[in-house]
């Protein structure tokens, strides 16, 4: 279905030769190079792309956006007219009242110290002068109820921290309206958001663009995203644009091998057969009615798990599924000993930890490898990848010299760092490694002392979708190769039902649905589950227009 | 899809193994040998002023002859006569080793002291953190000059050692509060909390990852006191309560300097400029050794 304002054909904003090139301190660095593209009046154009491409930058050149140390070359012309070159003062004649943006932190882009009253009227001043008392009261309303945030009157007196993501990407929203833009850009508008909140965000974005006939231009990552509401899309890599056409054309026959590969790499739900079944024995890991509070008594509590009951058995790949708050990273933490529990129990291998002595503890840890959601916080800067990798073997198995060189050598070719053409990666910093090749390090680094039990906190959340099928491969051979169980906690289903042998469903703390992983996501039982799996945008836009509609 | 698990490697500086040494790299940028090297020479003036201050024949600061007193710069005497006919360039020579030692000593155990402070409330938190905290706030609360005029008033022999503890104790709490701040930000990141998970020992979690991201930040704030520190043993002797004659350091000679400046204005000048070239060179010094510290700065 194509918009009828699309078939106008009549480019709103056309770009031609843009090319962004960056100062960083003497050296010259491109962030575009010769990007070009249209969007048309009246469609939703998806600029998709993975971190690196350009895609940000080059919305923010269209807005002007850029720091100073950014040189634009090339044309951007909106409705006729070249916005490039043009200084700040006369770019505020576009921004706002023509062209706004919406960006992917909803909290970080609204102003923590005013309430949203003074936010929206600030808004309305700046777009629609002459405007005053009553009719800026009047319109912030109706702006507030057009992005369907409920109870209106009573959100113009709060302020930002009062709202959760999802409301305050609804409120960014209507700032954005304030000046009835006709071109929206939204920078990854709900890469912040729960899936079911984004489900909501996505659905008001399309609703708004349909009444009041306005064209969109989306940035993200996510495939999903773009066949959920996209008319066309735009591929970018490496600052250039590899491919552009319509959603449909591009998601069925793509034209270029990198959309090919792009598409390949995203995770779908429903890939893979049922798991084989396993023999039980004993579990490795048996929660009861775990309970875990956050807070003391003069703050007061809260409760983030509440009564959960699950188990992990040898070898077994368990996913723990929730949205933000759902309570499963305290579950993870609660298995590690550093989250508050009040009450229940965990016992690992047998021993409780509650009643387990300190030295039984400390064993325990041992056999526990943890990694975490970001890559580039989890693992010590100041620690070369070597020391990052050997500092376990070293502490706990005393490992020195030749022995502990070969193990760390291992281990490196084991998750795909070991030296190729002759350079090593033994000697780089953190910071000299991609995310990908960082979160190898730390899975290297967890699985050095052959642990029994991995818990991975959202290991690929950070990770570009290519650089995740990877690190989802590395995973899944360690895995195979070394039999150790793990506790894989996610948001994202496709990725539970690529890897995962059983899943637990969380929701506000408690279990709401668990089982072998096929009998879960093929046929929930729960509500909350049918509503997660259909929130999830399938990157397929046939296949998720049937799903919106139905 | 081969494309995709292709690894894209960085580039390297071309030589790798400036990368890796820390301070290797950092020893041809003129940014650290100027400072490097001045800071030497004041280190071994301080240590050896005598074959220094004896380099144009007349290296005695205790040599003095009235009838030259406030005379200007003259052949043997490149810095003329101090107020009381002495040489000024062996006395400005000579001061150079209590200057530094005040700046250097009083940073040393004001740093250790806030180090400790710092570290202690900031791990521990709590109650700890509270008494600490408000323990700081006394101290920044003081006026610093002031309650280095009290304390040296009632202290009976006012020599480097007893100055320099008298400045330290006023000279702590704006770096503890650096090192409580950092130490807090660090304790929570990412990579402690893996390091916890990995069952590593107390002491190596503080020592290999809290301490040197907190020490960092601090380790500027220390270069910049030591000259601080030049300059306030300076103005407490110029108020008559620093070093006594016949102690000689560069504030001494400035408080005298400064009765005669209209009429000698050389007596200002020349430990004014010792004060400057050091102070500046051990701000730079200590900007480069933060850099030289971060791994993601060098190369």
């Amino acid at each position: 279905m194509t918009s009828p304002a699309a078939r106008e054909q009549v480019p709103l904003l056309s770009v031609r030769d843009l090319r962004v090139v960056f100062d960083v301190s003497g050296r010259p660095v491109t962030g575009v190079d010769s990007a070009g593209f249209d969007v048309r009046a009246g469609e939703v154009l998806a600029v998709v792309g993975e971190s690196g491409s350009g895609k940000s930058v080059t919305a923010m050149s269209v807005l002007g956006l850029l720091p100073e140390t950014a040189t634009v070359t090339g044309s951007i012309r909106f409705d006729g007219v070249e916005l490039t070159g043009r200084d700040d003062r006369a770019m505020r004649v576009v921004r706002g009242r023509r062209i706004a943006m919406i960006f992917q932190d909803p909290l970080a882009a609204l102003n923590p110290t005013f309430t949203i009253g003074w936010q929206l009227a600030e808004a309305l001043r700046a777009t629609r002068p002459g405007i005053r008392g009553d009719q800026i009261r009047r319109a912030s309303l109706d702006l507030l109820e057009s992005v369907e945030l409920g109870d209106a009157e009573r959100r113009l007196r709060h302020c930002p921290h009062q709202l959760s993501g999802g409301q305050a990407q609804r409120v960014v929203i209507a700032l954005a309206l304030a000046g009835e833009p006709e071109l929206l850009i939204a920078d990854e508008p709900t890469t912040a958001l729960d899936v079911t909140v984004q489900a909501e965000v996505l659905g008001l974005l399309r609703r708004l663009q349909h009444e009041r006939r306005m064209t969109v231009m989306i940035i993200t990552h996510d495939m999903g995203v773009v066949a959920d509401i996209a008319d066309r899309v735009v591929v970018m890599r490496s600052g250039a644009v590899v491919e552009s056409g319509d959603v449909e054309q591009v998601f069925a026959r793509p034209s270029a091998a990198y959309t090919a590969d792009l598409l390949a790499a995203v995770p779908r739900l429903g890939s893979r057969g049922p798991a084989a079944e396993r023999d039980g024995g004993r579990p490795l890991v048996q929660v009861e009615a775990l309970t875990v509070e956050y807070g003391n008594l003069l703050r007061g509590t809260f409760r983030a798990v509440d009564g959960v009951d699950l188990r992990i058995d040898r070898g077994e790949i368990l996913g723990l599924v929730g949205e933000s708050g759902s309570g499963k990273t305290s579950i993870g933490r609660a298995l590690i000993g550093l989250a508050p529990v009040s009450g229940g129990r965990v016992v690992l291998d047998g021993i409780d930890l509650r009643s387990a002595s300190r030295s039984q503890r400390a064993g325990l840890r041992r056999r526990i490898g943890v990694v975490f959601q970001n890559p580039a916080t989890s693992i010590n800067p100041r620690y070369t990848v070597e020391q990052t990798v050997s500092e376990p073997l070293a502490v706990h198995r005393g490992l020195r010299g030749s022995e502990l060189d070969q193990r760390v050598d291992r281990l490196l070719a084991a998750v795909g760092l070991g030296p190729t053409a002759g350079r090593s990666w033994r000697q780089r910093y953190p910071h000299e490694l991609s995310g990908g090749q960082r979160q190898r390090v730390a899975i290297a680094r967890a699985v050095a002392l052959d642990p029994d039990l991995l818990i991975a906190d959202e290991p690929t959340s950070a990770l570009d979708v290519s650089v995740q099928a990877v690190v989802l491969d590395t995973f899944r051979e360690l895995q195979e190769r070394l039999g150790f169980a793990c506790l894989f906690v996610s948001h994202d289903l496709a990725v539970v039902d690529e890897l995962c042998d059983r899943v637990v469903v969380l929701q506000g703390g408690r279990v709401v649905e668990s089982g072998e992983r096929t009998a879960v996501l093929a046929d929930p039982q729960q509500d909350y589950t049918r509503q997660l799996i259909a929130s999830a945008p399938y990157p397929d836009p046939v296949i998720q227009r049937s799903r919106r509609a139905a | 899809m081969a494309e995709l698990t292709e690894v894209v490697v960085p580039d390297l500086a071309t030589d790798p193994e400036d990368v890796r040494r820390p301070f290797r790299g950092l020893v041809r940028r003129p940014g650290f040998v100027v400072p490097a090297v001045l800071v030497l020479v004041l280190m071994i003036i301080a240590l050896l002023p005598g074959p220094v201050a004896g380099l144009f024949g007349h290296g005695d600061p205790t040599v003095c002859d009235l009838g030259s007193s406030g005379d200007p710069p003259r052949a043997g005497h490149p810095f003329g006569f101090d107020i009381q006919g002495c040489d000024l360039y062996a006395n400005v020579v000579y001061g150079t080793r209590s200057s530094l030692a005040v700046g250097v000593l009083t940073t040393v155990l004001a740093l250790a002291l806030a180090l400790v402070i710092g570290l202690v409330a900031g791990l521990i938190g709590g109650w700890a953190d509270f008494l600490l905290s408000r323990l700081t706030d006394i101290f920044l609360g003081f006026p610093f000059l002031l309650g280095a005029i009290v304390v040296l008033n009632s202290v009976g022999q006012r020599s480097v050692l007893t100055v320099s503890m008298t400045l330290a104790l006023f000279g702590w709490p704006t770096m503890a509060r650096l090192v409580r701040g950092s130490v807090r930000s660090v304790r929570g990141a990412d990579y402690v909390l893996a390091a916890h998970t990995m069952g590593l020992g107390w002491w190596r979690v503080v020592t290999r990852y809290i301490l040197p991201g907190a020490v960092a930040p601090v380790l500027v704030v220390a270069t910049i006191t030591v000259g601080g520190v030049i300059v306030a043993e300076s103005s407490l002797t110029y108020l008559g309560i620093g070093l006594q004659a016949p102690a000689i350091s560069w504030g001494l000679q400035l408080s005298d300097a400064s009765d005669q400046f209209q009429n000698a204005p050389h007596l200002l000048w020349f430990p004014s400029l010792f004060l400057a070239v050091t102070v500046l060179s051990i701000i730079s010094l200590g900007d480069t050794l933060r850099a030289a510290l971060d791994p993601k700065q060098r190369s």
